[in-house]
């Protein structure tokens, strides 16, 4: 059984942003419009935050990028009153999107605040609509979404293993961020193989998680800056 | 029958209202109901294009369908905790308001669930709610005890209402289409008085505990969350408390509207409210007690995410919110009921413990999204045209069901005070 979980390096990233942008066209993330994201309704399954320290020409910039953190204890998944979110047998905390009713509790429950919702129907640019990714299951207005670490990539990349009679390689699969990104910040493989690269990277000194003390035990995790060649 | 043409005579001012529609009542219904149906507009409006056409977003995820929710759910703990717990105690001066606040507590709980319909994504598919429970959820248990405090409460006021039915039933003949089916074949025979006398023990103790459950569970819909300063212990008890005190504010309110309205001066007397604002004033207490609790323990041993929500509330963004609240739920009040409980002073505390637990559940809700633990999301909320709507077409609802209610039922039970005033005069002789 695979474990799915994601090393983020902070101190490879760049602040580039092409995992947000990757991320969009691989999971047909709608686009909200300027008056929307004013209202805090735009969506981003990979979120990325900056956070500026000092004045010019003394500046300090650190980058966070965010995506579902994949916790092994979910609080979402349990307040569902119609199991539309669960946690799959790999670790992947799945929505199932006709499921869902819209009630929100699992947006309101989640302290890393990393699900969005369907306020108004998706919509798109004419001229990008033909790019649309056809692998991803189309989401209707009034329901949540989230960051699934490309569940369809995944599926993909087990069918072909299984037609070899193999397990999956490390690095054979990875998410649309990872694969986009420019300095190889993001790594992205199962956990439970203990050589695979992100099993290596979690145990690292500069290894950590997000909200570690609530108990949810993320698969995401984050190197801390300043060290290199350490894990 | 000579007995039921005697009690109509003599409760004439109860069954007069029924018979009589003048101006007063178009004017106070067609506005209301022009009301309420506007919201039906505006749901329609919001079912078409979606929810975002209220004002949340992200993280505010949930807003005034939540805080109307669990304030119209509170309102409804007076009614049937109020008159079962008075009627099992045998406290007699609760007698006059046994109805009124029965007939609050079924249409509270009409109005309260509704919101949570405005507020699914999907409302067309409530009912996958109970189709494909997930019993973990919060929202399941709550649910499930709402539906059944919902039916107790609709059995508890027509189970108490039939020998009144059987009285409509013999003084109005042309309404008999409607009170006979409803009246069960009631004559008040002793056998009869028996039965109803078992069903209504069993209903009192039933309704307690099940009223108990309901604002418990609503509570944990917000306490077994980790939003900062939700998640705590005592939300169960300060939801009830909060709960049974804008419920008994509710059936003041609404008693003294109707006291004024249908001259029930005869029934319900300055007795009858100094009373009633006794019994306020032990909630006034209970609430600031608890509320005085949590905000301690917050500011004391908080850590820093539910620190930024308390100071949010006692001096940032929500501080008008905040102190607007402490005032109308107990620095007005509480030495108005202490010191003047006459019918006026009772009628203005009863109408800022309104106002001031709907501001209560607001900036409990509110604050704690605003300020999620990490640090990075944050966002403002400013309800839309669709959730104010919402909101007072609510409360047109609400009282629209409440006047229409009086015109078809006495708002005061006519079999029960009888009962009262013969066994005081069989103590007397």
């Amino acid at each position: 059984m695979y474990r799915w979980g994601m090393v983020i390096d902070l101190d490879r990233c760049t602040g580039c942003q092409a995992c947000v942008v990757a991320c969009r066209q691989e999971n047909n993330v709608p686009f909200a419009g300027e008056q929307e994201a004013v209202l805090g309704r735009g969506k981003f399954w990979m979120n990325f935050i900056s956070e500026v320290k000092g004045s010019y020409p003394d500046v300090k910039m650190r980058f966070f990028p965010i995506p579902c953190m994949q916790c092994d204890h979910p609080p979402c998944t349990k307040v569902c009153p119609v199991e539309a979110t669960y946690k799959n047998p790999e670790g992947i905390v799945a929505q199932v999107y006709p499921r869902c009713i819209g009630v929100r509790m699992c947006i309101s429950n989640c302290p890393y605040t990393v699900r969005y919702f369907n306020w108004h129907a998706p919509a798109w640019p004419d001229d990008y609509k033909r790019g649309r990714n056809p692998d991803v299951y189309k989401r209707r207005k009034g329901i949540t979404e989230k960051c699934n670490f490309c569940i369809q990539r995944i599926r993909t990349a087990k069918w072909k293993a299984k037609k070899e009679n193999r397990r999956i390689h490390d690095g054979e699969v990875i998410p649309a961020c990872a694969e986009t990104c420019p300095s190889g910040a993001i790594s992205f493989g199962d956990l439970n193989d203990s050589n695979s690269r992100v099993s290596r990277l979690s145990k690292s000194r500069r290894a950590f998680r997000l909200l570690e003390d609530l108990g949810t035990k993320p698969k995401v995790y984050y190197l801390k800056e300043g060290e290199w060649h350490d894990g | 029958m000579t007995d039921s043409e005697a009690i109509a005579r003599k409760y004439e001012k109860v069954i007069t209202p029924m018979t009589r529609t003048g101006w007063a009542f178009w004017a106070t219904a067609i506005p209301l109901a022009a009301i309420f149906l506007w919201s039906v507009f505006a749901f329609g409006w919001q079912y078409r294009f979606g929810l975002g056409e209220t004002g949340m977003g992200h993280p505010v995820s949930w807003a005034l369908y939540l805080v109307n929710f669990v304030f119209f759910i509170g309102i409804s703990h007076a009614g049937a905790l109020v008159s079962a717990v008075l009627r099992i105690t045998h406290a007699g001066w609760g007698t006059p308001f046994g109805r009124a606040a029965e007939a609050v507590t079924v249409f509270a709980l009409a109005a309260g669930p509704t919101n949570i319909l405005f507020d699914l994504g999907r409302s067309s598919r409530f009912y996958w709610v109970a189709l494909h429970a997930q019993f973990k959820s919060p929202l399941l248990w709550d649910f499930t005890c709402i539906m059944t405090y919902f039916t107790v409460s609709v059995i508890f006021l027509y189970v108490l209402m039939v020998p009144d039915i059987g009285l409509l039933r013999d003084r109005f003949p042309g309404r008999r289409w409607l009170y006979r089916p409803l009246s069960l074949g009631w004559t008040g025979t002793e056998k009869q008085l028996s039965a109803l006398g078992k069903a209504i023990g069993f209903l009192c103790i039933a309704v307690i505990p099940i009223a108990v459950s309901v604002h418990t569970v609503v509570s944990w819909v917000f306490g077994l969350q980790t939003q900062p300063m939700w998640f705590s212990t005592i939300f169960a008890p300060y939801f009830v408390v909060g709960a049974i005190y804008s419920g008994i504010a509710a059936i003041i309110l609404v008693t003294i509207a109707l006291r004024k309205v249908y001259h029930l001066e005869d029934y319900l007397k300055p007795y009858h409210y100094n009373n009633m604002g006794l019994l306020l004033l032990v909630f006034t207490l209970l609430w600031a007690y608890f509320t005085f609790a949590e905000y301690l323990t917050v500011g004391y041993a908080g850590g820093e995410a539910e620190h930024a929500v308390l100071w949010s509330k006692l001096t940032g963004k929500y501080a008008l919110l905040f102190w607007i609240m402490v005032a109308l739920c107990f620095v007005i009040p509480f030495p108005i009921l202490v010191f003047r409980r006459t019918l006026p002073g009772l009628l203005i505390a009863s109408i800022c413990i309104i106002i001031g637990m709907w501001i209560e559940r607001y900036t409990i809700i509110i604050p704690s999204f605003i300020e999620p633990r990490l640090p990075y999301v944050r966002g403002d909320y400013m309800p839309s045209w669709v959730e104010w709507s919402m909101t007072f077409g609510l409360a047109a609802g609400f009282t629209l069901a409440f006047v229409l209610f009086s015109k078809l039922f006495p708002v005061i039970s006519i079999w029960e005070t009888e009962k009262d005033e013969k066994e005081k005069e069989s103590k007397g002789n």
